[in-house]
């Protein structure tokens, strides 16, 4: 009995010290850029062991708001987000609950084109894309971006809660319909409220999708007043070469809403990306 | 995620009008207007759909083929298969694929034996789980732009963090290495952010795979005396192979891919050294508006990613059904 306590004592202690080395590596880095956030710029290229600054400063985080003009960018992207997320959410939701539950002439050849579109790689299509953004003279502009941000996650989002759509039972769909609901009335009022997780995962990753979207935005994107964060940060570090603390202090107000999202709703994070990965 | 049924299935009477409705169910309510109800479902969504995503993954094939000019109305004659002739002899493009190929070949391993690791460490009732999962998976949410820029200063020459613990801390390298002047040593960089931002993905999935283990194979093994690496290897293991071959196929596509690092930590450089083909493709097209150059370099990636993906879906198949 004492032994075997005390073995399991000892590799729980194994484990710990394990679980600590790796957490310490993949958060140090983290903690690394938060110090130099808070370092002038002379002392930026320091000691990298010393986390806590000798004189630490505010003035990055000043600058970032002053002289760049940064809350503009927040702003940029935090529409171009929401206003991408409802259309994601909405629009897949439409098309898995047809999928999944009605039946129509032609649709096993619109959802195998759906399948198909999930193996095609983004950046493939950017030449494309960019000519008929151009075409349609969406470059340049904060609105253009939103199609191409929903019609690229479309085919994601649809497959995931077509799953889901699946495993509602049947039954419910026919108590309703006795009492003669449309199909609209079936998909807003059951198929929707039984699938807050599923839609809760959807919002999370095309929320977080389209507030991270850097390849596409910096593409079409040229004026200074229509940047979204991601190009804003990339571009500070262009322009000023050494300024790491003024890029860092952008860098983690960036983080700041991904991390709210992904703390409160760490859950749904795994459930979608298992259902996602292990589906497939 | 399966929600069981709350209500019991109608029994099985032929003529029971139950039955009779379940049959008909998506058609019901008058079958013309439910059809038509289902396109307009689909339609909104999956026009938009075709439009960003369909139409142009037609038009690279077709762009790949011509000599395009980005002048609207100027000619953009048709060249055959000129553009793949170009690709396959140009040395820096094979290089590309040499890199994104060394850098597939680092990081997957890594990312998967790693993430494995952490996965079975987590895989029990260990007070502080939770707290552990979050963080492993921090570096997995925050976005490539931020993390490809904190890796540059991380292996920054002169003081950076990588420097110091290759040089003062473990003393593997005499002086100061400047990690982005050269190509490998630039690989190296890139590869260790791949890794670092990957493990927290396939030890998610894996520990899903693992969870979902019944705890009395884990007893069985134990009883017939098989110790930790044992049960890993004999009950573990063999239960996560359709994970594990998931992960692989999935991080093998996303290596190729490699891109937003790369254009951010050395931008391809010195002198085209370090490119990737999603790099080279998008200097190709948007620096030298070379459009069907660089779609030729795309179609030929994707084409490639596909071909390898098919062969490991094949492969992994066959191994698992024996």
């Amino acid at each position: 009995m004492i032994t075997s306590r005390r073995r399991r004592n000892l590799s729980h202690a194994i484990r710990y010290a394990l679980l600590a080395f790796a957490a310490f590596i993949l958060v140090y880095p983290f903690l690394y850029m938060l110090s130099t956030s808070f370092k002038t710029r002379s002392l930026v290229l320091g000691d990298p062991l010393q986390l806590i600054p000798e004189d630490p400063t505010l003035e990055n985080y000043a600058a970032v708001f002053g002289v760049e003009n940064f809350a503009r960018y927040f702003l940029n992207s935090a529409v171009v987000a929401v206003a991408s997320t409802v259309l994601i959410v909405l629009l897949s939701s439409m098309m898995a609950y047809a999928f999944s539950r009605l039946r129509f002439p032609g649709k096993r050849i619109l959802f195998t084109l759906i399948i198909v579109g999930l193996t095609i790689p983004t950046m493939m299509l950017i030449i494309p894309q960019f000519l008929l953004a151009r075409d349609l003279n969406l470059l340049n502009s904060l609105p253009g971006l939103v199609p191409f941000y929903v019609g690229t996650a479309l085919g994601f989002n649809t497959f995931l809660l077509a799953g889901f759509f699946e495993s509602i039972p049947k039954e419910l769909d026919e108590a309703m319909l006795i009492d003669g609901a449309g199909p609209w009335r079936r998909y807003w009022h059951l198929a929707l409220p039984l699938s807050k997780p599923a839609l809760a995962t959807c919002v999370i990753f095309a929320f977080l999708g389209t507030w991270d979207e850097f390849a596409w935005a910096l593409t079409v994107l040229n004026d200074v007043e229509v940047r979204t964060l991601p190009i804003a940060i990339a571009l500070f570090q262009g322009q000023h070469s050494t300024s790491w603390g003024l890029v860092f202090a952008a860098s983690l107000i960036a983080i700041i809403p991904v991390l709210i999202v992904y703390i409160v709703f760490q859950r749904y994070f795994v459930a979608g990306l298992t259902s996602g990965a292990l589906k497939s | 995620m399966t929600t069981t049924p709350t209500i019991a299935p109608p029994q099985p009477v032929a003529t029971s009008p139950v039955i009779r409705r379940r049959r008909a169910l998506p058609a019901a309510g008058g079958g013309r207007r439910e059809v038509l109800a289902a396109y307009g479902f689909v339609l909104p969504g999956f026009a938009l759909y075709a439009l960003i995503m369909l139409y142009p993954a037609v038009q690279t094939m077709l762009l790949s083929l011509r000599d395009w000019s980005i002048t609207p109305g100027a000619d953009s004659p048709w060249v055959g298969l000129d553009n793949y002739a170009r690709a396959f002899a140009d040395p820096v493009f094979l290089n590309s694929l040499v890199n994104a190929g060394a850098y597939t070949l680092v990081t997957v391993p890594l990312q998967i034996i790693i993430g494995l690791f952490l996965a079975v460490l987590l895989d029990s009732k260990l007070p502080g789980r939770v707290a552990f999962r979050v963080l492993f998976y921090l570096p997995v949410v925050t976005s490539w732009v931020v993390v490809s820029l904190l890796f540059r200063y991380i292996f920054s020459s002169g003081d950076g963090l990588a420097n110091f613990v290759v040089v003062d801390l473990l003393g593997v390298a005499g002086e100061n290495v400047s990690w982005f002047q050269d190509r490998w040593t630039g690989m190296i960089a890139i590869s260790a952010l791949g890794v670092w931002k990957g493990i927290g993905w396939s030890m998610i999935i894996f520990l899903a795979a693992l969870t979902a283990v019944p705890k009395e194979l884990h007893e069985a093994a134990a009883i017939d005396g098989a110790g930790a690496i044992g049960q890993f290897r004999y009950v573990s293991l063999p239960a996560i192979r359709g994970a594990l071959a998931t992960v692989l196929i999935l991080l093998v596509i996303g290596g190729f891919n490699v891109f937003i690092s790369v254009l951010l930590m050395t931008g391809g450089g010195p002198g085209n050294e370090t490119q990737v083909p999603l790099t080279y493709m998008y200097d190709q097209a948007f620096k030298f508006l070379d459009f069907g150059y660089g779609s030729a370099v795309s179609f030929s990636l994707t084409a490639l990613v596909l071909i390898v993906s098919v062969l490991q879906y094949w492969w992994t198949r066959r191994s698992l059904r024996s």
